[in-house]
């Protein structure tokens, strides 16, 4: 290429890139406050065990949930292991994200969503890398991809180890995709996730979550994690056998729900499904247990 | 004798160059005018043109048939909560005491029956909704359950007055996404002048000084299709402690063949 040839290939990019508005989109660093009035006891305390209602599990999601016993979390070997990134909508906790340029063009390298001390940092890659072999280890942080659509920068995230949906049991595969579109309006963040796995789900599993922008630093990471001992012995895996789950009809008596959409499936996701069970529904004459007060 | 050869050599090259860099600055310039043309109108000589209809100048398309998907508060949607349970609330002692309150067999007995579906709480009711054009200015939403309308004025529509109802008077905004090519936005919506009701089935009250801002985008689900997604901020200074603020969502359907009205209720 002549001298006079690379000036006007560098004038033309110069001018076109001054005269166009700059590619779309928004500042989503910060601190963000999460807001749990909708899940509030699912996200806090965490859900009651066997409810699984408005889950679109198919039988294996629902017989793997079935199985679980809260206990595998004292197991030496998982205390320190970390949520998969579903836990940003699983877990109460709040948010705070940062852009890291590179270093020489200044260009964003990456959005991170700080970690939790259950939850690893989440690293999305905005350079255009490759997403790795699908046969490249997995891990609970996975691998995150991110590009903009307007003012929505939409993260997906691959190559994840088997995780929870919901703290109960309901479980994600190593074959799952995230799908996390983040959202700004003013302060106000709404996060969408679709949880796509075609070994437990029929259908994505959608969640929405909110957060206001704070002035009061998150926290980006807990203590450090440390095995002790919790009452469960190396080697034993906690778990319910088929049938044998005793949680089942726990929420029916303390709610009046039917055990069959405690169950969970697509089906109890949608509006006709309140005619299947209206019936059947009995509603208990007062709150006693984690009411809200 | 040094300048003379060089002269000819330069100079073709330097108005070769000239030539091209005009053309090139020339290139450069329509790749940046479309932005420029639409911010100004329709460009010189032909003057201002008249400005674009909220519904010509929508950034994203919400009209349609849409099902909720009820994946979050099930035990709150899904079927009647019981009496006290407040989970996720931010309920003043007011609010409680009126909650406490709560007799649905009262409620049903009453004739007024809706409270449940007013403004704050219509997206939360398990059903669908129906999105259209009223006018240029204009877009409405109707649901089947509950066989409510709500309505939202673009520009500079001012409320009439008169009292106040349980959608009350809504003014709605688009958000335009900035950036070159961009197609995506969003819906601001400001509620008020809203007659008091039920942010939850199982009476946890809002009063009639409430006003709710709301942000309807789409987000695109993993199979391409759209899922219209509402953030919903409720502020009340008698029964609230603090913004009420849930997102609900909804999915696209094809046809109303799933459309189906049904009155309001106070105890399912």
């Amino acid at each position: 290429m002549s001298l006079s040839s690379r000036l006007i290939a560098i004038v033309t990019v110069i001018v076109s890139c001054a005269s166009a508005p700059a590619f779309a989109e928004i500042d989503l660093s910060g601190s963000w406050q999460a807001i749990n009035h909708e899940d509030a006891l699912e996200r806090g305390a965490g859900p009651n065990p066997a409810d699984w209602a408005g889950l679109p599990f198919n039988e294996s999601g629902r017989a793997k949930a079935l199985n679980f016993n809260q206990s595998v979390i004292s197991e030496p070997e998982r205390i320190c292991w970390f949520q998969t990134q579903w836990h940003i909508a699983a877990g109460p906790f709040s948010l705070r994200m940062w852009a890291v340029p590179d270093p020489v063009t200044g260009k964003i390298q990456a959005w991170v969503v700080g970690s939790w001390e259950t939850r690893a940092p989440m690293t999305i890659w905005m350079d255009g890398r490759p997403r790795p072999s699908k046969n490249a280890p997995h891990d609970q942080t996975g691998f995150t991809t991110g590009v903009w659509n307007g003012n929505e920068l939409i993260a997906t995230t691959t190559h994840l180890k088997t995780g929870y949906m919901r703290r109960n049991g309901a479980a994600s595969s190593d074959q799952a995709t995230i799908t996390t579109h983040f959202r700004r309006h003013g302060n106000l963040m709404t996060v969408t996730l679709f949880m796509d796995d075609p070994v437990y789900l029929t259908e994505p599993y959608i969640l929405t979550r909110s957060y206001n922008l704070s002035t009061n630093p998150v926290n980006i990471a807990g203590p450090p994690c440390i095995v002790g001992d919790e009452g469960v012995e190396s080697g034993r895996v906690p778990h319910h056998l088929p049938g044998q789950n005793p949680y089942i009809g726990e929420m029916t008596k303390r709610y009046g729900i039917p055990l069959e959409a405690l169950m969970g499936g697509a089906e109890t996701m949608y509006p006709e499904y309140r005619d299947k069970i209206k019936d059947k529904f009995v509603m208990p004459a007062k709150c006693t247990i984690n009411c809200g007060r | 004798m040094t300048d003379r050869p060089f002269i000819p050599t330069i100079a073709p090259s330097l108005t070769r160059l000239g030539l091209q860099l005009t053309v090139s600055l020339a290139l450069a310039g329509l790749i940046a005018a479309p932005s420029e043309l639409g911010a100004q109108g329709r460009g010189r000589g032909a003057g201002p043109a008249p400005p674009q209809t909220p519904k010509a100048a929508a950034p994203i398309d919400l009209t349609g048939y849409w099902v909720a998907v009820v994946t979050e508060d099930w035990r709150y949607r899904m079927v009647t909560p019981m009496k006290g349970d407040y989970q996720g609330v931010p309920m003043t002692d007011a609010a409680r005491a009126v909650a406490d309150a709560w007799d649905p067999d009262k409620e049903e007995a009453s004739g007024d029956r809706c409270k449940s579906y007013g403004a704050p709480a219509i997206l939360r009711v398990p059903g669908r909704l129906h999105i259209t054009w009223q006018d240029d200015q204009t877009l409405k939403m109707d649901t089947d359950v509950g066989q409510q309308t709500r309505v939202f004025h673009f520009g500079d529509w001012k409320s009439p007055g008169g009292p106040a109802t349980l959608q009350g008077d809504s003014v709605a905004e688009w958000q335009q996404a900035g950036g070159r090519g961009a197609t995506d936005g969003s819906l601001t919506v400001t509620t008020t002048n809203l007659k008091g009701g039920f942010l939850r089935k199982n009476g946890i009250p809002y009063s009639d000084r409430t006003t709710m801002t709301e942000y309807y985008e789409l987000v695109t689900q993993p199979d391409g299709s759209p899922l219209l997604v509402v953030t919903i901020s409720t502020t009340d200074p008698v029964y609230l402690r603090q913004p009420f603020v849930i997102t609900s969502q909804f999915k696209k359907e094809p046809t109303d063949a799933k459309w189906k009205p049904a009155p309001c209720s106070a105890k399912w």
